[in-house]
């Protein structure tokens, strides 16, 4: 199906896609931003040298070829301690509270390929909580959450992760959660030991478990503002009464109705309490 | 706020400031339009020209917020870190999806994504930088009908980028700084 010119999809077109994908994979991609998923659907026609008609095709006919699209429409661009200043805000502003609870229960949704998560482990393990906490790790893509279990990830990121550590705020060394091999480093298992990684969609499924806290980073930015009230609502019934959510730098809960029932923790950083 | 009909985009990168400085200050204190300035910064070392620009000029200047409307009279910056979209429904998008040439923010993203909804009701202004990113955002502007205008590289302080988009881009319009600055200075 190689095609030597490049296709160009129009946005009608992508509304096409996203209703012939919708029916024929369950995968709902309607209440997500518009021109975003454009460019991410767009990457997939230039890497398979694909048209429109060729895509359909494949929605329809290829089963296998279903989970290939939504992984590759799913962005996964994370880091360990990304926002140096943020794990500083949990360690000054939210865990100390957290330390009252006997059990903690963690959610870190759309967590890609894990970094997110071991970071939350170390900190809870340099504040003396881990052992009390268990973390769950979702994403929508089971590829990313794969790379997130076997936690190996490349040493020339880790030493960009060393750096974010640093600025965090923490006294030890990265290097005490991690064994370098060849030119990769596995997490220790001590890091890795209450973390359960598994798929959840925030688009169509359901509430799972109740949290102390909940974070979810640089995802609600692909939905549009009522998938993005939606998911709201579902962190809202997941959180126990007073349990944090944490969302990205840039996605404010502010100017939301549900907002009545939440206060600002942390205003750069977007973290907010349940208050009723 | 209204939402605005037409946009006009501004691109910079190493080089470009004291040329975007000059342009917000040149501004009349009412246009229809929304100003959106893109320049790539470093995500990791925290600048607020806007803060600094909106205090002196006495006029609201902020970052472009993810799923906020693009409204007439408005002078925006993209974010630091994230690719700034803007969507059919005349809203702001961020997303942290890979670099585009090395950069996100990518000027190309904003041009294209911009030039897409907006058309010939698009503008784009393409400054100094030493990349060659926004080359193929101005080749969409103006093939969607909008104007583009490169500073001219005999002014720019570093012309890898003004000259990238000239050489790639036919029946350009090449300005000096005092051209882009009247431009702006005499909007309505």
């Amino acid at each position: 199906m190689a095609k030597l010119s490049v296709s160009h999809i129009s946005f009608l077109e992508l509304q096409e896609i996203v209703d012939l994908f919708g029916k024929v994979s369950g995968y709902d991609l309607s209440g997500y931003s518009k021109s975003s998923l454009k460019r991410r659907i767009q990457r997939v026609l230039d890497l398979e040298r694909m048209d429109v008609v060729d895509l359909k095709n494949a929605i329809t006919n290829i089963e296998s070829f279903q989970t290939y699209l939504m992984n590759e429409v799913t962005v996964n661009v994370t880091e360990m301690f990304r926002d140096p200043q943020y794990y500083a805000a949990l360690r000054n502003d939210v865990l100390p509270y957290l330390e009252t609870y006997p059990q903690l229960k963690f959610w870190s949704a759309g967590c890609s390929t894990g970094e997110e998560v071991y970071s939350l482990a170390i900190l809870l393990m340099e504040m003396g909580l881990y052992d009390r906490s268990f973390i769950y790790g979702t994403d929508i893509n089971g590829s990313v959450l794969e790379t997130a279990r076997k936690a190996i990830y490349p040493l020339k990121k880790i030493k960009s992760y060393s750096e974010n550590y640093n600025a965090s705020g923490s006294h030890g060394s990265l290097s005490d959660y991690y064994t370098a091999m060849y030119e990769a480093a596995i997490v220790n298992a001590e890091v890795r030991k209450n973390i359960l990684f598994s798929q959840h969609n925030l688009a169509t499924d359901y509430i799972f478990n109740e949290f102390q806290f909940i974070s979810c980073r640089n995802v609600l930015i692909y939905f549009d503002m009522e998938l993005q009230n939606k998911v709201f609502n579902l962190f809202y019934n997941s959180l126990v009464e007073f349990g944090f959510l944490c969302l990205g730098s840039k996605e404010t809960l502010l100017n939301r109705d549900i907002m009545s029932n939440f206060k600002v923790i942390n205003k750069e950083f977007n973290i907010y309490q349940k208050i009723k | 706020m209204s939402k605005a009909d037409e946009i006009i985009l501004i691109g910079g990168s190493a080089g470009s400031y004291n040329l975007i400085v000059a342009i917000i200050e040149s501004l009349p204190s009412y246009f229809i339009y929304a100003i959106v300035v893109i320049i790539h910064r470093n995500p990791k070392f925290v600048t607020r020209i806007e803060d600094t620009l909106a205090a002196r000029l006495h006029r609201p200047i902020i970052q472009a917020g993810d799923k906020t409307n693009i409204s007439k009279n408005m002078i925006y910056f993209a974010v630091p870190g994230y690719h700034l979209l803007v969507e059919p429904d005349r809203t702001f998008s961020l997303d942290i999806s890979e670099q585009i040439q090395f950069s996100r923010p990518s000027i190309d993203v904003l041009f294209e994504t911009a030039a897409e909804i907006y058309g010939k009701r698009c503008s784009a202004f393409l400054l100094s930088g030493a990349n060659k990113d926004g080359t193929d955002g101005i080749r969409i502007v103006q093939k969607m009908g909008g104007k583009a205008f490169v500073q001219s590289p005999e002014e720019a302080r570093m012309r890898t980028m003004p000259e990238s988009a000239i050489r790639a881009n036919q029946e350009i319009n090449i300005f000096t700084d005092q051209e882009i600055i009247s431009y702006f200075r005499d909007l309505k």
